[in-house]
């Protein structure tokens, strides 16, 4: 493992109630690097995004994951967060009576204190997060309302990318950040990952979609399929997959795995 | 209402000192005595009633009967000092209080100096004499003929209370705090506070009642509030009760509304063995908005109870209920909400929800909406719901690096925060707030839940 790899997953497998979903799923993410996850329906891309950051009644088979090149998976969701791990969600949950405002504060807060930094005061607080919501183009008052509670679902998507921008993780997993959403919200979606982008961080984007990545360039697109990943290529793969679909993909792997079988 | 009639348990606590009184040769003024004698006979007629009678299903009153009440005790009294240890949401901030010692006004205690004239807030023992005719065209015409035994038991034989009573146009801004107080003198008290509230058109008041009592021993606070909201006026009540733990309270509500007048009341249950809200609110003029509001928090064996009559009586009248239980260790919440709309009430609009948050494996919620509708033309939901913790938020609040036991209390705050958030009056929303808040984080299951952390 090279010394900037941020996320490295092996052989991971991994499944619910009995189910196996992850196959052996292997990705190797390097600081500065975007990469893109797409594959079929049913392919086990939301799993992967949710067992990364640790989402409870999962069961792990086999393999790991490290994150700065420590082992996060006996690590609790909270305590991922707390190293720089962000997941944005492909289904909002919306929380009545939290209001948004709150809710960011006692998140980012509870980072820095896990982090040894000093808490940010009210003052520090809101002039920060309202220059991130004029970033994402918020209605004003979303900051007053309860957590995602009466957001269109455009809103809610751009209420993720805001969140994302508060907390500056290390990595960020975006779960189909872009189903649901319009060309301008995906632009401004799109913006706010853009807006990101470092070399010392790195962005791992699920999507369906080639449109996404239009905008969000990778520098590296994986094909996740039946829960492993069959092949992974520069961003024109991306282009390949719109034009013909999956199927010769996972023909091509299907051909690669029965001459490995023979050998 | 449907009075059926149960054989009478022999050993009623109130029956046999109710059916000795006489109330034309015992009551000093003759126009009470048509209330006290209705309320003997409404009480008489089945006196407590047990789990048969189906307004009494889920809420026992076995524990009441065993204690033994002395309804002859006098109201004992209570020194500044005692006062000043009892907890007091408006302290510090501007309000006219009222303090009532087992039922009786304590003048004394109260401070009235900003009380604007032309309002009048007095003792109704006072009243009863001062301002009989003001009176005794309301008192006792509010409660659906002593529909509870409760009710039934003040008519007969409360002697104290307040009055307040606002002339057309006038607005209060100053909040009034009634404190209800019972002595730590001896087991077995009965208060039965009278309150009548008149406030006549577009005139406008907030009133807060809080109700508490001595750390131990067994006693029971029986208040019955009539309110009369003419047209246009406003009335925001907001009741805390707040009871030792020993202690039965069993409160009548009763809200005559007009045109296009706002009642907002608002409920707030935390202490008492066992307690009890029976609220009725008589619609009674088009373009009219009643909101009933209530949370309450048991722990223990606490068991409380909020049963609600809305009775849309005209035609465009609007009412809303919100009733939320946090319920922990074998507490028992219940709650029993009736929108009644009469044939004449076209266009009613009224919203029901009864939500309960059970904290521990034992808790028992019980719910029971109602929907009664005479008119074709309305607009009525209602919904309940029992559950936990909802575990996807919990989820998404840990992903982003909320641990569990904050995630737990934000959502358990959030909760309750709905029912405070509705409460108009800035002062008073803030500091119960603070007390929910404060409440909250005593509750045993309030960090982790019994099933699922063994800690």
């Amino acid at each position: 493992m090279s010394n900037s790899s941020l996320l490295s997953i092996t052989n991971l497998k991994a499944g619910v109630e009995g189910r196996t979903i992850l196959k052996g799923v292997n990705l190797e993410i390097q600081a500065g690097e975007v990469h893109a996850i797409m594959g079929p329906n049913g392919s086990g891309k939301s799993t992967l995004a949710s067992v990364i950051a640790g989402r409870e009644g999962y069961e792990i088979l086999g393999g790991g994951i490290r994150f700065k090149d420590q082992d996060i998976l006996d690590l609790e969701p909270d305590e991922r967060a707390h190293l720089g791990l962000f997941l944005a969600f492909q289904y909002p949950v919306e929380i009545p009576g939290v209001n948004t405002t709150y809710f960011l504060k006692s998140a980012i807060n509870e980072n820095r204190k896990a982090r040894g930094q000093e808490e940010l005061d009210a003052v520090a607080f809101l002039k920060f997060i309202k220059e991130k919501a004029r970033l994402l183009d918020l209605p004003e008052d979303f900051l007053k309302r309860s957590l995602n509670v009466g957001f269109s679902g455009g809103e809610k998507k751009r209420n993720e990318i805001f969140q994302m921008a508060a907390l500056e993780p290390t990595v960020a997993v975006l779960d189909e950040t872009d189903s649901g959403l319009d060309i301008d919200a995906l632009k401004v979606v799109a913006n706010g990952v853009n807006q990101l982008r470092s070399p010392e961080r790195a962005q791992l984007v699920i999507t369906h979609y080639q449109r996404l990545l239009d905008y969000i360039v990778p520098d590296v697109v994986h094909v996740l399929y039946n829960g492993q990943i069959i092949k992974s290529g520069p961003k024109e793969l991306a282009l390949e997959l719109e034009a013909k679909g999956y199927d010769w993909v996972i023909e091509e792997a299907g051909q690669a795995a029965a001459v490995t079988s023979q050998s | 209402m449907t009075t059926e009639t149960l054989p009478i348990r022999p050993e009623d606590p109130f029956l046999e000192a109710l059916q000795s009184k006489d109330p034309s040769s015992e009551e000093a003024q003759t126009w009470l005595v048509p209330i006290r004698q209705a309320g003997i006979a409404a009480y008489s007629q089945n006196g407590l009633p047990t789990t048969a009678h189906e307004d009494w299903r889920f809420t026992s009153l076995a524990n009441l009967r065993e204690v033994t009440f002395d309804l002859s005790l006098a109201p004992s009294t209570l020194s500044a000092m005692e006062l000043e240890s009892l907890p007091d949401p408006l302290q510090g901030k501007e309000s006219i209080r009222l303090v009532l010692v087992d039922g009786q006004l304590d003048e004394g205690l109260s401070s009235r100096s900003l009380l604007p004239q032309g309002i009048t807030l007095m003792s109704m023992k006072e009243a009863i004499q001062s301002h009989q005719t003001s009176i005794k065209a309301h008192l006792g015409q509010y409660t659906y003929g002593n529909d509870s035994p409760f009710a039934a038991l003040n008519s007969a034989l409360f002697c104290d209370g307040v009055y307040l009573h606002l002339p057309a146009g006038v607005e209060l801004e100053i909040p009034i705090h009634i404190m209800h107080v019972t002595s730590d003198s001896s087991q077995g008290r009965v208060s039965l506070a009278r309150n009548f509230f008149h406030l006549e058109q577009r005139a406008s008041a907030t009133v807060l009642e809080t109700f508490c009592g001595p750390n131990k021993g067994a006693y029971l606070t029986s208040p019955t509030l009539e309110c009369r909201v003419e047209d246009q006026a406003k009335l925001e009540h907001i009741k805390i009760q707040d009871e030792s733990p020993e202690a039965f309270h069993m409160a009548c509500v009763y809200a005559s509304i007009d045109r296009e007048a706002h009642f907002k009341s608002h409920y707030l249950s935390l202490g008492g063995k066992l307690s009890r809200n029976h609220i009725r609110t008589h619609l009674n003029g088009e373009g009219l908005c009643c909101t009933l509001n209530g949370l309450y928090l048991a722990q223990g064996h606490q068991v409380m109870d909020q049963h609600m009559v809305v009775d849309h009586a005209k035609p465009h009248t609007e009412s809303h209920e919100y009733f939320n239980g946090i319920l922990d260790d074998q507490s028992r919440g219940v709650f029993h909400g009736r929108i009644h709309v009469r044939q004449i009430a076209q266009k009613t609009d009224a919203k029901q929800t009864n939500k309960n948050l059970l904290l521990s494996e034992e808790a028992i919620a019980d719910t029971k909406p109602q929907l009664e509708i005479y008119a074709d033309d309305v607009r009525c939901t209602h919904g309940a719901t029992i559950g936990q913790l909802d575990e996807e938020a919990i989820w998404y609040l840990r992903s982003r690096g909320i641990p569990r036991a904050t995630a737990r209390r934000m959502l358990v705050h959030a909760f309750a925060g709905e029912i405070i958030d509705r409460i108009d009056h800035p002062c008073i929303r803030e500091s119960l707030d603070q007390l929910i808040w404060d409440q909250l984080e005593k509750l045993p299951h309030f960090h982790t839940h019994t099933s699922t952390d063994p800690s």
